[in-house]
């Protein structure tokens, strides 16, 4: 009905002869849909991207990044460079100047203090900050006036825009959340749940995983946006409900994460009501070979440990028969669409931090075949291979999720073709990823053979994501199995280009050193085999216009600028 | 209708009990359809696979005849990676009978011993009814995870993977579907005990146990039948829950439930994806509801005898 | 029968502690952390810091504790402050859910209205197809009504509700437009168009679950009043001249209601546990929804106080069914 109603208005405006986009709030409502609800507003306390993306609308930082993976300023005047004198010549600090005449949506002025107490809010030890390593190698924030912060890192930072900048790092209004901080930070329900903004809009409403409303913010820096006056965020359901309440039945505008069959876009697409939209960040679907033996008659604690090497997996020979058995456009037809492309990297953008390699696309079951002949491992009487008396045995695991199962049924076919015998494993994503030290079934302790799961560099920078190769990362029984390396690769070469990485100033000779350390772990030595680079799909109604999808911050990034296609 | 029939074709003297029964359920049309079917069912998927063989196609031949309708090559069509319904539907046959058969019976025979006991004996009543409360008010799920979690390797290796994983599954059903089953029967027999035959059994000195299994158990039958055959279906649909859950078995193993549970997803596009199973464990339902139903008129005298 | 129920309440007090002890440690056992659905870049040492800061780390027994202290004496304590304008509960900690880190009775009071319009219709819906179909049915066996009466129940038992919300949602929201797939919850019924608004967005969900609960109501009527209609006393009344109508519906009415009590006795805890699916499909924002998030969160707080309230309920309901068996039959004693 409400939609009903907004459209008509829309239509009398139109026929008054009102320029769209023109006047702050004279767009009505816009209504947006998320598979997975928000559970809180506030990103400091949850990274679930569904709260991060709700808090956008609200919380700014400093900078953003736009659809093209540039910084843009929000808050602050400019983007801090080295040569505007924002960022030292020795990389050790980096200076904001807040854009003058700043307003929270209260009405009381934004100030450098603000910054000051979002930097110790999130850095308390005891406050549980889920965006702390946004602050990692941070030594003092200080406002040098009003308008001025001031970042100091404890050596130089090749990389400074990690701190209040993209919706992992908004500012908090001090006034606010001054009571608080530290062990107070989970008890401050309304705050958390109602945070104060400089954001095109303003809470209104709140209901625990289920709505936000919103009403646009009067104090915005811009006076003619946000073109809608009020908005909501409907959480829960699927994809594909979220995606038919946009594509087929027209309730809602906007709809965050439709990840459906490929099938099924084409149909909904074909209904003329609105259209996908895909971000490629990222995100990389790829299969991890676990270099250690995860044998069940090890002894416990001693299992997938680097005590005991892989027995078939680390032979370099089977896992790049494993790897070029794979066809991987046919992957994406079956499970991604126009959401997938074949992906041989683990940085497949953007395009100057990418390898860029190609040489695992085509096919090639009768090299993988000769290769695993070579290697020693050949059929036996029933058609599966073996060397030395021990089978081509490999158990296969991934979470519960319908294209994964899929994959999960193909990969063994092509797998079974070149003599492989493989047993296949599904587990429910809450246990697979909850990292509980007690359950055999997580990705860290990875008792299994090969594993299945995607995941991202959560800056363009990717010297945080590169870490997790490290020798030291590794998962084991002396850190609760909480290590991120989970294929136990171990290799000093690594090591020390990861070290000379971290070093590094030179942008060019960062990106080089990056694509260097991605080739090495995955087509030099195929111990990490990817599949698809995966975008996100997001689906909007015709009827909205200005849709700029973003794969680098809050797909609302611009959610000022959209509008009401009359 | 029924007892026309019945007294036209009842043998003047039936050999046995047992007989007597068969006699009387063979004239109720619509257990012997619902046995038909039944039989049909369980036939088909286990000579199916010999039957009906079409071969396996290579992944890029398969992929190009994926989600196909119904054909002479696919009779139920094939699904979104190109397997063949037909040959999916039997395979999955296979697990969900025998899962919900087996499932089924655990449950109604725990309910009903429990509904029995709690009923009859009054000492019982307060702590086998405790019991139950507890079995309903836990969580579902996590109790699954957790009994996975502890008992799926031991039974693996004690009785091999497949038949480890099944065990586990109906135990899994088993074990958590009896309440409802037990408050039923404990109700019924709460009121019979006092009902005057009963009385009167006890007090010429029917030991109870005699008492129960002459007099109480025929006369909580109907209650049981209806729940045995909701059980079925509830067993062959938790089964697609666990599946969901990463509990049931591997992810290349179909049963009915999960060849549901993944067409739903399809359901607009390619209609037959769902109708297939839902059509398949709707079948089997009824047919076992029919067959309750002329169970309970042939195990009850009073129909029996006229 | 006093006696007994005041007995009865007595027991259920250290049942309900055993139940809420055997949930809290089951549901800690159970694998899964609260940090599950924090994505894969957040380092290892964080999550760490994050899982301290809930309070998670530490030893179950001090959290049991801690949180029967919080549910018998800070939420109460809460509630009269609230009530009362009192200072009771002054700065005592309330129970937090860990994934949105509000008091979980605020998420509750936030929810239970919806639970209760849609499942709680579904429920009274269901039962009122339910029993007059079962009755009719076992009147006239094997009618054509009795047939058709069958068939839609085993149908509606048979396909769950994921399949026949899916399908009602395709039918009637997606091709013939009649009414919304996602439900409005902030929606307030003021007047005549709120209220058919309302009503227009509840149809799909409350069809959708009535099919279920109305297939295995009936069964149950449908059986109990065949096994009633072929007792002596049946024969009697209807010797003794009394209408039809009386000896069905208040004869073996009466005398075939226990199984059916003990059926909708359960069931009614059910409507306040929520529809899991059915929520979920359709964006209702009910209890049901919040346990499957919760516990898929392991969000410990909220999961234990859903499971013990919902405990609690099942211990009433059979207590209630109890004492109407007794009124139903009054053959039936406890003591």
């Amino acid at each position: 009905m409400k939609f009903k109603t907004a459209l008509l208005g829309a239509v009398a405006m139109a026929a008054l002869g009102n320029v769209a986009w023109a006047d702050r709030g004279t767009d009505g409502d816009l209504k947006i849909t998320f598979p997975q609800a928000v559970s809180i507003m506030n990103p400091y306390l949850s990274n679930g991207t569904k709260d991060v993306y709700g808090s956008s609308l609200v919380l700014e930082p400093l900078a953003g990044i736009d659809d093209q993976g540039n910084l843009i300023p929000k808050l602050a005047v400019e983007i801090p460079t080295i040569e505007n004198g924002g960022v030292s010549a020795d990389m050790t600090s980096i200076t904001w100047k807040l854009q003058p005449g700043l307003l929270w949506s209260d009405g009381t002025p934004v100030t450098a203090d603000d910054a000051v107490f979002t930097a110790a809010y999130c850095m308390d030890p005891s406050g549980g900050c889920a965006q702390l390593s946004k602050y990692d190698g941070v030594k003092s924030v200080e406002a040098l006036d009003a308008s001025t912060i001031k970042v100091t890192f404890t050596g130089p930072k090749p990389y400074p825009y990690t701190a209040f900048v993209g919706a992992l790092s908004p500012l908090l209004q001090k006034a606010q959340f001054a009571a608080c901080q530290g062990a107070a930070a989970p008890t401050c329900t309304d705050a958390n749940n109602m945070p104060i903004g400089t954001g095109p809009f303003k809470v209104t409403g709140f209901t625990v995983n289920d709505t936000v409303t919103f009403e646009a913010n009067p104090n915005y820096r811009d006076p003619a946006k946000p073109a809608f006056a009020t908005a909501m965020i409907k959480g829960g359901g699927d994809a594909e409900s979220s995606a038919r309440a946009v594509m087929q039945t027209g309730e809602f505008d906007y709809a965050w994460n439709t990840q459906i069959p490929p099938d099924s876009q084409k149909a909904m697409a074909e209904a003329g009501k609105g259209e996908f939209v895909v971000a490629f960040g990222t995100l990389v679907e790829r299969l991890e070979m676990n270099m250690t033996d995860p044998s069940a008659d090890l002894p416990e604690g001693e299992r997938s440990t680097a005590k005991h090497p892989h027995p078939i997996l680390s032979d370099v020979n089977v896992r790049k028969a494993l790897s070029m058995a794979i066809d991987r456009a046919a992957l994406v037809e079956v499970g991604y669409g126009a959401a997938g492309e074949p992906a041989c990297n683990i940085l497949p953008a953007p395009a100057a931090w990418s390898a860029g390699d190609t040489s695992c696309i085509a096919q090639d079951l009768e090299g993988a075949k000769k290769l695993l002949d070579e290697a020693g491992w050949v059929p036996g009487a029933d058609g599966i291979r073996e060397k030395d008396g021990r089978k081509l045995h490999i158990l296969y695991q991934t979470t519960v999720n319908p294209v994964r199962q899929d994959f999960q049924a193909l990969i063994k076919d092509w797998w079974t073709s070149i003599g492989v015998d493989v047993e296949l494993k599904a587990v429910d994503p809450s246990v697979f990823f909850g990292g509980d030290a007690g359950s055999p079934d997580t990705f860290q302790k990875f008792y299994a053979d090969v594993e299945m799961y995607a995941n991202n560099s959560d800056a363009i920078d990717p010297e945080a994501y590169l870490a997790q190769y490290q020798c030291s990362h590794a998962p084991s029984p002396d850190n609760q199995w909480q290590g991120d390396n989970i294929n136990r690769f171990c290799d000093p070469a690594y090591d020390s280009t990861y070290a000379e990485l971290q070093k590094t100033t030179d942008v060019a000779k960062r990106q080089e050193l990056a694509k260097k350390l991605d080739m090495m772990v995955t087509t030099d030595s195929k111990i990490v085999v990817p599949l698809v680079h995966r975008g996100t799909l997001s689906a909007h109604s015709n009827a909205l216009g200005g849709v700029k999808i973003n794969a680098w911050d809050s797909e609302m990034w611009n959610i000022a600028d959209w509008y009401r296609v009359k | 209708m029924t007892d026309t029939r019945a007294a036209a074709t009842r043998p003047d003297k039936p050999d046995s009990q047992l007989r007597a029964i068969w006699q009387q359920f063979r004239t109720h049309t619509g257990a012997v359809v619902g046995l038909t079917i039944l039989a049909i069912l369980v036939i088909l998927v286990l000579i199916g696979p010999f039957a009906w063989n079409p071969g396996k196609p290579s992944v890029l031949e398969a992929l190009k005849s994926k989600n196909l309708g119904p054909s002479l090559r696919h009779p139920l069509g094939t699904d979104q990676i190109g397997r063949d319904l037909l040959t999916r539907m039997i395979q999955a046959g296979k697990v969900s009978l025998a899962v919900g058969f087996v499932a089924m019976a655990i449950s109604i025979l725990f309910g009903t011993t429990i509904g029995i006991l709690a009923g009859y004996f009054r000492r019982l009543d307060g702590p086998l009814m405790r019991l139950t409360d507890v079995f309903l008010a836990l969580p579902l799920i996590p109790l699954l995870l957790v009994l996975m979690m502890l008992f799926r390797d031991k039974v693996a290796a004690l009785t091999g993977p497949e038949l480890g994983v099944f065990l586990l599954i109906v135990m899994a059903i088993g074990v958590t579907s009896w309440m409802q089953t037990a408050r039923i029967v404990r109700g019924e027999v709460l009121a019979l005990k006092e009902r005057e035959y009963v009385l009167a059994a006890r007090s010429i000195g029917t030991p109870p146990r005699r008492l129960i299994l002459r007099h109480i158990l025929p006369n909580v039958v109907s209650p049981v039948m209806v729940a045995a055959t909701l059980g079925i279906a509830d067993a062959i649909i938790t089964e697609s829950v666990l599946s969901f859950l990463g509990l049931g078995f591997p992810p290349d193993f179909p049963t009915w439930g999960r060849l549901l549970f993944d067409g739903v997803e399809y359901m607009q596009l390619y209609p037959v994806r769902v109708i297939w199973p839902g059509l398949a464990i709707s079948l089997t339902v009824l047919s076992v509801n029919y067959i309750g139903d002329g169970l309970r008129d042939a195990l009850d005298p009073r129909i029996r005898g006229r | 029968m006093f006696v007994f129920t005041l007995r009865r309440l007595l027991l259920a007090i250290p049942t309900l502690l055993v139940i809420s002890l055997v949930i809290y440690l089951l549901v800690d056992f159970a694998p899964g952390s609260p940090m599950s659905e924090i994505p894969l870049t957040v380092p290892p040492e964080v999550r760490q810091k994050m899982i301290a800061a809930l309070g998670a780390d530490q030893p179950v027994l001090v959290r049991y504790l801690l949180w029967l202290r919080q549910f018998f004496w800070v939420e109460p304590a809460y509630l009269i402050d609230g009530w009362f304008g009192t200072h009771l509960a002054g700065d005592e900690q309330r129970i937090l859910s860990w994934q949105s880190r509000s008091p979980v009775f605020t998420i509750i009071g936030q929810r239970i209205p919806q639970t209760l319009t849609v499942v709680g219709t579904a429920y009274l819906v269901g039962a009122l197809i339910a029993i007059p179909i079962g009755i009719y049915s076992a009147y006239r066996q094997y009618s054509w009504f009795d047939q058709l009466g069958t068939l839609f129940a085993m149908i509606g038992f048979s396909v769950p509700t994921f399949f026949t919300g899916t399908l009602f949602i395709i039918i009637f929201a997606v091709e013939l437009g009649w009414f919304p797939t996602k439900y409005d919850t902030m929606l307030n019924v003021t007047d005549w168009s709120s209220f058919l608004t309302q009503l227009r967005q509840m149809t799909l969900p409350v069809m959708t679950l009535g099919l279920a609960n109305a297939a295995a109501i009936s069964r149950y009527m449908r059986s109990s009043m065949l096994d009633n209609l072929g007792q002596d006393y049946v024969r009697t009344a209807r010797a003794k001249g009394e209408p039809e109508r009386t000896v069905v519906l208040k004869h073996v009415l009466r005398n075939s209601l226990i199984p059916v009590v003990t059926v909708i006795a359960l069931g009614i805890p059910s409507i306040f546990g929520g529809a899991i699916i059915t929520e979920n499909l359709f964006g209702v924002n009910g209890i049901g929804a919040a346990l499957i998030l919760a516990i898929h969160a392991s969000d410990l707080p909220m999961v234990q106080t859903l499971t013990f309230i919902f405990a609690a309920l099942i211990v009433l309901f059979n207590l209630i069914a109890d004492i109407l068996y007794g009124l139903l039959d009054p053959r039936i004693r406890y003591d």
